[in-house]
């Protein structure tokens, strides 16, 4: 597949007056032409300065970025701000011009490449027909809620017809339904136009809504990448497990010292009722600590963790018995979550 | 004593005072308007920081606010000779008057900018917007309510400041006052014109609010 984003070993240090903060310490990852690429972190892990770095809102300390195999450093301003005409950018709070229409405001960036007035008109009806805000076109932002104004922020993001679209806390500021629906309305642009996406987000939700690849960042280093499925699956890193077993800190807590395992369902596994076979056939109860199914990429996945008896026999025996039905078991022993 | 001679004399003392501050504030805005964007665009963490530049004219703006008016006036006469032809009446008020405000103005300008929010600039920069475009289309146009309320606060200023140029025999209004209020003791005279002074400023202040108001996009109606 072609490659559209790349960068290579990026750093980006901030010097304050008494501290410097590292706020990206080597990060390469490659992003490919339409797909949606999730870049998932707690706040503070870098996040939002690695997308800056994909447009140059920030400038990397060291390392480079290649957008279509161009190094946006050895661009000139001019350059930059044309190369900046593909690669939109839709932001938590919107930051749409309040003082304009919302037609105005789908305008503006068309008003940049010069494009005439008429033809920009014209544009923007088309794209507020796309994100369904037809009726609004006289509208000013103050009159819209947050879903509609970032209906009108990803019109304007679309006007120039970008190759890129990065999306930074995109529905942060936003409802759940809501979030739904922007989260759908980015899906369909991605599928229609074959613009790649680039989600920044801290909330795994939105990853596993839309995403086909993921980023986990933390403290400013790239914990793990891969498909969002392979990620969801099988989270290597601690980072990783810590994001998509968010909310499970408690139970965590509550079994250390216990013997734990979690064992990971996949699609050809769920539809036998393993762990009540596996009760039978060793003859002792297990206590269910955690069950969970979701939705990932239309296929069913599961994770379930389990208590096993004392008796260390009869555990390695349910251990044994799980491995042999091609289900993925691992220990949580040491697991601080 | 209420004859034709003295009603004239204050209508046209009302109409050299208007055209002082107008014209005046005009030229302060001339200068402060440019003065204002310069500081907020130099400043650390602006769209072109340049520490050298917005030091200097910070410093510059500063020295001017901290003289007194009236001393500032009597400063730059000669200044005023040379542009004017002479050092007194009311066309050569406007220069000191402009000289005094555009730093004042630059001040007010400089506030309202700021007040853009940091996002809307950052989201035209990923538009790939020139700074030319971001001051003129988002810093200017998105502030342009805060910046005719210090349009307002300006004229206010600027008419206050022309009534105290009357000690010079600056014209308008406040000359009036001083002349025939302080040195002739008609305490009448000064009432009135002290009324008018007091209405000028209700009604300047009174459309500029009006118009920032209508102009405001933000208030939902």
């Amino acid at each position: 597949m072609e490659t559209m984003i790349q960068i290579k070993d990026v750093t980006k240090t901030f010097v304050g007056k008494d501290n410097t903060v590292e706020a990206l310490k080597g990060i390469d990852l490659e992003i490919h032409k339409g797909e949606i690429y999730g870049i998932i972190g707690m706040s503070g892990a870098g996040k939002s300065t690695l997308v800056r770095c994909l447009n140059f809102l920030e400038r990397p300390t060291s390392g480079t970025v290649y957008i279509e195999g161009k190094d946006l450093a050895a661009l000139n301003n001019s350059e930059l701000r044309n190369m900046r005409t593909q690669i939109a950018m839709i932001f938590q709070h919107f930051n749409l011009l309040m003082q304009r229409t919302v037609i105005d405001n789908i305008c503006f960036p068309m008003e940049i490449t010069k494009t005439s007035k008429k033809d920009a008109e014209a544009r923007a009806r088309e794209l507020l027909s796309i994100v369904g805000l037809t009726e609004k076109e006289k509208a000013y932002p103050a009159q819209l809620s947050g879903g509609q104004k970032q209906r009108v922020a990803i019109a304007r993001a679309l006007a120039t017809n970008p190759k890129i679209l990065l999306c930074d806390e995109a529905t942060s500021a936003l409802d759940p339904t809501t979030t739904k629906a922007i989260l759908t309305l980015l899906k369909e642009i991605n599928v229609k136009y074959g613009i790649t996406i680039v989600i920044i987000t801290h909330e795994m939700s939105v990853v596993q809504e839309i995403c086909s690849h993921v980023a986990i960042i933390d403290e400013g280093t790239l914990a793990e990448t891969g498909t969002v499925e392979e990620v969801f699956q099988r989270p290597r890193s601690k980072a990783a497990k810590k994001l998509v077993f968010q909310g499970e800190r408690d139970q965590y807590e509550e079994m250390k010292g216990k013997r734990c395992i979690r064992i990971v369902f996949t699609s050809n596994s769920s539809f036998e009722p393993v762990i009540a076979n596996m009760v039978l056939a060793c003859n002792t109860p297990v206590n269910i600590l955690l069950a969970d199914t979701r939705d990932i990429g239309g296929v069913a996945h599961g994770q379930m963790i389990l208590q096993l008896p004392e008796d260390e026999g009869i555990a390695e025996k349910m251990i044994q018995y799980l491995k042999n039905r091609k289900l993925e078991v691992e220990e949580l022993d040491n697991y601080v979550g | 004593m209420w004859d034709n001679q003295t009603i004239m004399m204050i209508v046209e003392g009302t109409g050299v005072t208007l055209y002082m501050t107008l014209v005046s504030t005009l030229i302060a805005y001339a200068l402060g308007l440019p003065l204002g964007i310069v500081l907020v665009v130099t400043a650390p963490g602006g769209l072109m920081p340049n520490k050298i530049i917005f030091k200097i004219l910070d410093v510059v703006v500063n020295i001017v606010r901290s003289i007194p008016f009236l001393i500032l006036l009597m400063l730059i006469i000669p200044f005023t000779r040379f542009i004017v032809g002479k050092s007194y009446g009311a066309t050569a008020t406007i220069v000191p008057l402009a000289i005094a405000a555009a730093p004042f103005v630059a001040r007010l300008v400089e506030s309202s900018l700021l007040e853009v929010d940091h996002g809307v600039i950052e989201a035209a920069q990923s538009m790939g917007a020139g700074n030319w475009t971001i001051i003129w289309k988002v810093l200017v146009a998105e502030a342009r309510t805060s910046l005719i309320v210090g349009g307002t606060i300006s004229l206010g200023t600027i008419l206050g400041y022309s009534a105290m140029a009357g000690v010079v025999g600056g014209g308008g209004l406040g000359d009036i006052a001083i002349r025939y209020g302080y040195y002739r003791y008609q305490a009448d005279i000064m009432i009135v014109t002290v009324v008018l002074l007091v209405a000028l400023v209700q009604i300047l202040q009174m459309i500029g609010t009006r118009l920032s108001r209508k102009l405001d996009r933000r208030i939902t109606r």
